[in-house]
């Protein structure tokens, strides 16, 4: 046996990778920057918040465990439905314990087909995941009396938050609230996708049947990630609940498990702030495409896919590294 | 179950799908024992070891690890019960650090993360790198390594020394020479190379069609150049 290996430069590397890099600070830096920049547009940035939490959910089953689906908006309109119909129905207004209950009510819909669906793979699974919104969707249309059906639900009312922070017309204290909810919910993401568990999911991702030699569990897992996004995305449905006193049932529609799919993939996959630079280009690229023309919006959404997915195929963050790495600096 | 065998395969037929490659094939190796697999292409002993651990169709007979029956279980119930396997392609998670490869697959036991990167100390150097950064010779310890992070009783690998330079083969050869010597664990080594696989243990198990036709002392069949020809048709590497 020769002397021990010196470890200590790696183990020290290995530390460094997990810990929160300046770079980091970067798009929470600009969300508040963005709140005193564009006071006009505090309402949409709220939904612009919204919207990355919700595509963060997906990285978290897409980007990190491979689990490709087209009916994420089933966990989405499951936490609206769950917020909207505690204030409109029960009279539960409080926004804290109301988003609790979105995310606990997403997360047992989430659990509950998750043990089904995860036992499939590729197109099969994807055809589920479609059926599984659809069908919920359907439930939500025919059971009009507690869901409001296609004219949507009415009489929602949240209380002030903690009593103190009422919403006020342009959505400011809103944009503070769906700002505190994402970081809080980023924090536990971030650490699920650099914890062993995070690792197994990656390992689950890149080759399924070395992870069953190996000895892992790998439904279990798959599971246990799928009900943690649908949680997720849930209290993304809460918020949005809550944030528009609104729910139709465009929240559980096809589109909006399309559009989430997109703002993913044009953000960057695997990689956490994916979802932050997709959703935000994806919001605002709407919001200005809509100005310009109201009926060929989607042109252009469309035309950016097509450039990322055949320029990009990492996404716009990922072409962002790249090119800081083509010209020198230190990958973010 | 001390005195149960570690790994005992009896009149095991298995394949892939209705294909049978294994035909009423018998192994039993005892505590602590070490086996080389020698055989052509195609003679069955990627599936030998595939069948061990869950990944073929088994077709008939009785598969049994340290006294438990285990033909019926799925792979990661076989891997948890002690069955370390590394196999042929070595399979190594690309965007993993060489570290998270090893702590992936972490199970309490004696081989933990010091240990395996004393074994492998050219890992040690490249734990911060990614597994799709590594040279072949390194993959294959990161392969061995993984396997041996689940802390296994009977260790399965599946040519170990395909495809690596000379120079790389030696060194994973002292890796694992140390590894018999001093782990204790049952190994089954599937081998192309004689050289290696004589010099590793010192029972020889030579297959061909799916069926064991040699099954004796290596250092019988080292001798014997005739013999081995006989059984596998070509001379020693």
């Amino acid at each position: 046996m020769g002397a021990p290996p010196d470890i200590s430069a790696a183990a020290a590397f290995m530390e460094r990778r997990h810990r929160w890099r300046p770079a980091e600070a970067l798009p929470w830096l600009a969300a508040v920057a963005a709140f005193f920049l564009f006071p006009d547009y505090t309402a949409f940035g709220t939904q612009v918040l919204i919207m990355i939490l919700f595509a963060l959910s997906l990285d978290l089953i897409m980007g990190y465990a491979g689990i490709v689906t087209l009916g994420h908006a089933a966990y989405f309109g499951a936490g609206a439905y769950a917020a909207g119909m505690l204030s409109a129905h029960l009279g539960w207004g409080e926004p804290l314990t109301g988003l609790m209950i979105a995310g606990l009510t997403a997360a047992a819909v989430g659990f509950v087909s998750g043990v089904v669906l995860l036992r499939y793979h590729g197109l099969t699974l994807l055809m589920l995941t479609l059926a599984t919104a659809i069908m919920l969707q359907e439930l939500a249309n025919v059971q009009e009396e507690i869901t409001g059906g296609f004219d949507g639900l009415l009489g929602i009312s949240i209380d002030p938050i903690f009593g103190l922070f009422e919403n006020d017309l342009w959505g400011r204290t809103y944009y503070w609230y769906a700002l505190i909810v994402l970081f809080a919910l980023f924090l536990i993401a971030r650490r699920i996708v650099y914890s062993p568990f995070g690792q197994s999911l990656s390992g689950i991702r890149e080759n399924v049947g070395r992870m069953h030699a190996i000895g892992s569990p790998v439904h279990r897992r798959l599971v246990t990630v799928y009900t943690i996004s649908a949680g997720m995305a849930g209290i993304a449905g809460g918020l949005f609940a809550q944030s528009n006193a609104f729910v139709t049932l465009d929240v559980l529609s096809f589109a909006r498990s399309g559009a989430v799919l997109i703002m993913l993939i044009l953000g960057g996959t695997g990689r956490l702030y994916g979802a932050f630079v997709g959703a935000t280009v994806y919001m605002v690229l709407e919001d200005e495409l809509a100005k310009l023309s109201p009926e060929f919006w989607e042109f252009g959404i469309g035309l950016l896919l097509v450039l990322t997915v055949l320029f990009a195929r990492r996404g716009l963050l990922g072409l962002i590294e790249d090119l800081g790495a083509r010209f020198g600096k230190a990958k973010p | 179950m001390a005195d149960a065998p570690a790994l005992e395969l009896a009149a095991v037929s298995a394949g892939y799908g209705e294909t049978v490659v294994l035909e009423s094939l018998d192994l039993r190796l005892a505590q602590g024992e070490c086996v080389s697999v020698i055989g052509r292409n195609g003679v069955g002993k990627t599936t030998l070891l595939a069948t061990v651990m869950g990944h073929t169709v088994l077709h008939g007979g009785a598969i049994s690890l340290n006294g438990a029956d285990i033909a019926a279980a799925p792979a990661h119930r076989r891997a948890r019960a002690g069955l370390g396997y590394v196999p042929q392609e070595r399979e190594i998670f690309p965007s993993l650090t060489v570290r998270e490869n090893l702590t992936v697959a972490a199970k309490p036991g004696p081989w933990d993360l010091s240990r395996i990167l004393d074994l492998f100390p050219h890992l040690a150097e490249r734990q911060a790198n990614r597994g799709n950064q590594l040279s072949g010779g390194e993959q294959q310890m990161l392969a061995i390594g993984r396997a041996l992070m689940g802390n296994p009783s009977v260790l399965l690998m599946d040519e170990p020394s395909e495809g690596l330079a000379p120079v790389i083969v030696e060194e994973l050869q002292r890796s694992m020479v140390r590894l018999r010597d001093e782990a204790g664990l049952t190994i089954v080594l599937v081998e192309q190379n004689t050289r290696v696989a004589f010099a590793f243990a010192e029972r020889t198990i030579v297959m061909n069609r799916g069926r064991v036709t040699f099954d004796g002392a290596s250092a019988e069949l080292d001798a014997d150049h005739d013999l081995l020809d006989r059984l596998i048709g070509v001379g020693a590497a």
